[in-house]
């Protein structure tokens, strides 16, 4: 039995504005170590809204979430704010990096934030997550200077640096080419294959899901299969 | 505590805008340097303004006020104790200006802890005879020296040194418009009629010039053993104990309490001079309005650029809050951007208003009324400087309070989702 990582447990969400939209209903599953999870469905159905909620960023939904086998739900936003510093790693489908910092500052910030390692240790770090996505030689560059590609490798590194339980993406290939499509998805595998990276990756791209080891379909806010 | 990292941020955020922190730190520096050159100006001014009185005014005067006697005879008689006695036509007897036993009065109170000097003093009521023409006047005899160390005498004599009063015998020091009306030049001999009627040539050895053209026409000085020999009075008689003490507030209450101790008239500088107090709270009122106007002025400023910075930095705030910072954290960065521009704003306006201050020190200011005055007085006081960082500090952390809020409370997934 290998250990459960994130669970849903009968997660509803309703939108008020300006009529009252039931968006997810009764989503309950569970992700276990290791695995490396898809989400698809038709736009719209809910994915993004599961997502903002499973990365706690999101507090108003009704049900429980449980990440590493705690309960999120009615935590204060504080509390929320260090377990998505320390437990979830986020990864965006536009690349939002800080464009006033430096590739290498924008990778260590959450690092820094989680402050259990001292800076040169952080530092250090950073380095090896950008030297495994083959973009060390950007560390010094200022974030906005760097191509969407490159953009998106630095998100990794930076949803990468602390060690997360699990790295969420929110179609992080959408806005890109196919090359570098499918250099994130080869990295993703690498991440989930080798280094035993736990992911949910909400993604449009049919050949992208039909590669992970998992695929959640979802339909208008219910989960059908997975 | 991150506060190092939160630090880092700000000053990252901030090095990025550096048009904008500019602008915003010029504000408040704009406005601390208004704020310091006003006070120190419109205090120097204040001070000179009262210097021309209070400087030369004893915190307490010990005098004999010529007035009736309160306790008449015959309420002291054991036998009209009992009834109410109708007096009629009260006079004031034996006019006696001296203040008895004036030597022990002085020792007394130039023991006590809180006076910083005393000195002597004698009024009198003389004519100046310039030709066929009397010309009323008074002759104020004086310790030199008590009267230089305490109430700055050698600063008004204009011409002629103060110590020639003491030096050179029968001499005299004449206000600048007193000389002006007798013709007389230093070294010159003036005639002087006394009450009494007796005349005195007296040598003049100098000029002052209070500030004051009222004074300066009717008054002059002597040293105290020429006026007494004027009014052929002992080397006791003294007319007035003036009294200096190191705090000027305690002045009320030593008057009160000398007016008991020594059974004499005491009157305080508040009483004397309360107008001057009066001008002088209206001009720094005003001056404390307009800094904070201006202060006010730069914090709106610095609120709209945050403000403004806050709606620029939403995706940053997003991505902030997405990977672990909380309200607070955006809230604390916000602040510290706030409270920087503040701090170096500040800290710039400061230098600014010195180098202002200094710059209207240097500007010539001459005027006959004030002979002791060569440019425009400025106060250096550090009070200034310290309400000055003070409120530039306060108003830019009002200013960076509500935008700070704001940026706390951004929603990532409003943002996130908004793309
Ligand atoms: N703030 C909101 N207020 C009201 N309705 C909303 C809000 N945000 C999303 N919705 C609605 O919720 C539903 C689900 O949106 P969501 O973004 O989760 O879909 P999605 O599956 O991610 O779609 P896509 O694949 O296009 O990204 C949509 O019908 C959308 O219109
Ligand atoms: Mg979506």
């Amino acid at each position: 039995m290998s250990e459960i990582i994130l669970e849903a447990r009968h997660i509803n969400k309703c939108f008020h504005d300006p009529v009252t939209v039931q968006v997810l209903r009764d989503i309950t599953f569970t992700v276990d170590k290791g695995e490396f999870v898809s989400v698809i469905g038709k736009s719209g159905c809910g994915k993004s809204t599961l997502l903002y909620i499973l990365s706690t960023m999101d507090t108003d939904y009704e049900g429980e979430l449980l990440i590493d086998k705690e309960l999120m739900t009615n935590k204060r936003e504080i509390e929320l704010a260090r377990i998505r510093n320390e437990k979830i790693g986020f990864v965006f489908q536009f690349h939002y990096l800080l464009n006033e910092f430096t590739v290498l500052q924008n990778v260590m910030l959450p690092g820094l934030k989680l402050k259990k390692l001292p800076q040169e240790e952080v530092e250090h770090r950073a380095m090896e997550r950008l030297k495994m996505l083959g973009i060390d030689h950007l560390a010094s560059k200022i974030a906005y200077k760097i191509s969407g590609g490159e953009k998106q490798r630095v998100a990794i590194a930076r949803a990468l640096i602390n060690d997360p339980h699990i790295v969420m993406g929110d179609e992080p290939t959408g806005n890109l080419d196919i090359r570098n499509s499918e250099m994130v998805f080869d990295i993703f595998k690498e991440l989930a294959e080798v280094h035993n990276q736990t992911l949910l990756i909400v993604t449009h791209d049919q050949s992208f899901a039909e590669r992970t080891q998992r695929i959640i379909e979802m339909e208008d806010g219910r989960i059908i299969s997975g | 505590m991150n506060f190092r990292l939160i630090v880092h941020i700000a000053r990252t955020l901030l090095l990025a805008r550096v048009g904008q922190t500019l602008v915003a730190a010029i504000g408040v520096t704009f406005s601390i340097a208004m704020f310091i050159t006003l006070l120190s100006f419109m205090t120097g001014l204040n001070d000179m303004l009262d210097s021309l009185i209070l400087n030369r005014t004893p915190h307490v005067r010990l005098y004999n006020e010529i007035k009736p006697s309160e306790n008449q005879p015959v309420n002291m008689a054991p036998e009209f104790k009992d009834s109410y006695n109708f007096i009629y036509s009260v006079k004031a007897s034996t006019s006696r200006q001296e203040i008895y036993n004036s030597g022990p009065i002085m020792q007394a109170v130039k023991t006590d802890d809180r006076v910083l000097g005393v000195a002597p003093k004698i009024m009198a009521q003389v004519f100046f005879n310039e030709g066929t023409l009397d010309i009323t006047g008074s002759i104020h005899g004086i310790d030199v020296e008590a009267e230089s160390n305490l109430f700055f005498f050698q600063d008004y004599v204009t011409t002629g040194k103060a110590m020639d009063a003491k030096n050179v015998a029968n001499s005299i020091i004449l206000g600048k418009g007193l000389a002006d009306i007798l013709l007389a030049e230093v070294g010159d001999v003036v005639q002087v009629t006394t009450a009494q009627g007796e005349r005195f040539p007296l040598k003049v050895v100098g000029f002052f010039q209070s500030g004051i053209q009222e004074i300066d026409r009717v008054q002059s000085y002597a040293s105290i053993g020429t006026v007494q020999k004027l009014l052929g009075k002992s080397n006791s008689y003294i007319t007035d104990i003036q009294v200096k003490l190191k705090d000027v507030n305690m002045a009320p209450a030593v008057a009160k309490e000398y007016a008991q101790l020594f059974q004499i008239d005491a009157e305080d500088i508040q009483t004397a001079n309360s107008q001057f107090e009066t001008g002088s709270n209206i001009r720094t009122l005003i001056s404390y309005s307009v800094g904070i106007t201006l202060l006010v002025v730069a914090g709106f400023g610095i609120y709209n650029i945050l403000n403004m910075m806050i709606y620029e930095k939403m995706d940053s705030i997003a991505i902030l809050k997405a990977t672990g910072f909380s309200g607070r954290d955006v809230n604390r960065i916000f602040l510290v951007i706030a409270l920087s521009i503040g701090f170096f704003g500040g800290m710039t306006g400061l230098l600014v208003g010195f180098i202002f201050s200094s710059i209207i020190d240097q500007i010539p200011f001459n005027t006959d009324a004030l002979p002791t005055v060569k440019t425009y007085p400025i106060n250096y006081s550090a009070a200034f400087y310290f309400i000055g960082s003070t409120f530039s500090l306060v108003t830019t952390y009002l200013a960076g309070f509500f935008p700070a809020r704001k940026a706390s409370k951004v929603d990532p997934v409003e943002i996130i989702r908004g793309k």
